[in-house]
């Protein structure tokens, strides 16, 4: 039983860790501001819980606390991502030259 | 915002209370007499200092119909931040990084805070899509990979498989 927790527990590991890898690669190749948070904020939810999982199969005493830290990952992950990227398009941070519609600029043109 | 007469203010004491208090317990993973005083107490003081803050069951309707809403929720939650990750990770992994962004417009039926911030935030975490802005009921979506066609149809599915949800959960 031991032992087979322990394998799954470092599959999840290195499926976590993927991810992540994922995300950093994402974050180098990506254009812009937001597609940069888009692949920062989608890799690190799923790859730090996949870690959070192996964590708990591997020391299962732990699982409370790990599972306690990725439900306030869950909540709190997409919130800093929505911050940056409206922080970002309120400063007018630059576009990717692909993006072919903003209607939050329109509206926002509008307005003023 | 949602006025529920004088019970709302006391109902939402109360809730952050038992929210608090669970992460008290799950933290310590022992149940003394000690360890619930102090927790206890201090829920209470931030309980009654934040009642107009937000937490996991702030606005949430505790009916047997919303807990199923609740696990059909997170059910569908999780399978689509998988399936966002592996649609990203191939985006990122194809030499060409076919992207296509877009700023796109989406309004949501939701009403209560909590129910409009759980469904951006699950939009943030589902394939492609970050939210931007949130003004009333509109909500500004960043799509990494807009389809070029019948935009209106494809930006009301962002949106209608979390909401149908998150409607009998919160409303």
């Amino acid at each position: 039983m031991g032992l087979i927790l322990d394998i799954i527990g470092g599959l999840l590991l290195v499926g976590g860790a993927s991810f992540l890898l994922f995300g950093g690669l994402g974050l180098v190749r990506m254009p812009d501001i937001y597609n940069r948070i888009q692949a920062g904020a989608k890799t690190t939810t799923l790859g730090t819980l996949l870690t959070l999982a192996g964590a708990a199969c591997l020391q299962p005493a732990w699982g409370w606390k790990l599972l306690l830290i990725g439900v306030f990952l869950i909540f709190t992950n997409p919130v800093s991502a929505q911050v940056l990227a409206n922080t970002a398009h309120r400063r007018g941070a630059e576009k990717s030259p692909l993006t072919k519609i903003d209607r939050l600029a329109e509206d926002q043109e509008g307005k003023a | 915002m949602i006025s529920k007469g004088i019970s709302g203010k006391g109902r939402n004491t109360a809730i952050m209370f038992a929210t608090l208090m669970l992460f008290w317990l799950m933290l310590n993973g022992k149940l003394e007499a000690d360890i619930l005083i102090v927790g206890a107490l201090v829920a209470l003081v931030i309980a009654v200092l934040y009642r107009d803050g937000l937490s996991f069951f702030t606005e949430f309707r505790f009916t047997p119909a919303a807990f199923i809403a609740g696990f059909g929720y997170y059910g569908y939650f999780f399978k689509e931040l998988f399936k966002s990750n592996i649609k990203l990770a191939a985006i990122v992994l194809s030499p060409s990084l076919p992207v296509k962004p877009a700023i796109v417009k989406v309004r949501t039926k939701l009403k209560t805070r909590m129910g409009r911030l759980m469904l951006a935030n699950s939009i943030t975490l589902t394939p492609g899509t970050l939210t931007v802005e949130m003004e009333g009921e509109w909500l500004y979506v960043h799509w990494v990979r807009m389809e070029a066609d019948a935009i209106e149809e494809a930006t009301a599915r962002i949106v209608s498989g979390f909401e149908s949800y998150l409607e009998v959960m919160y409303g």
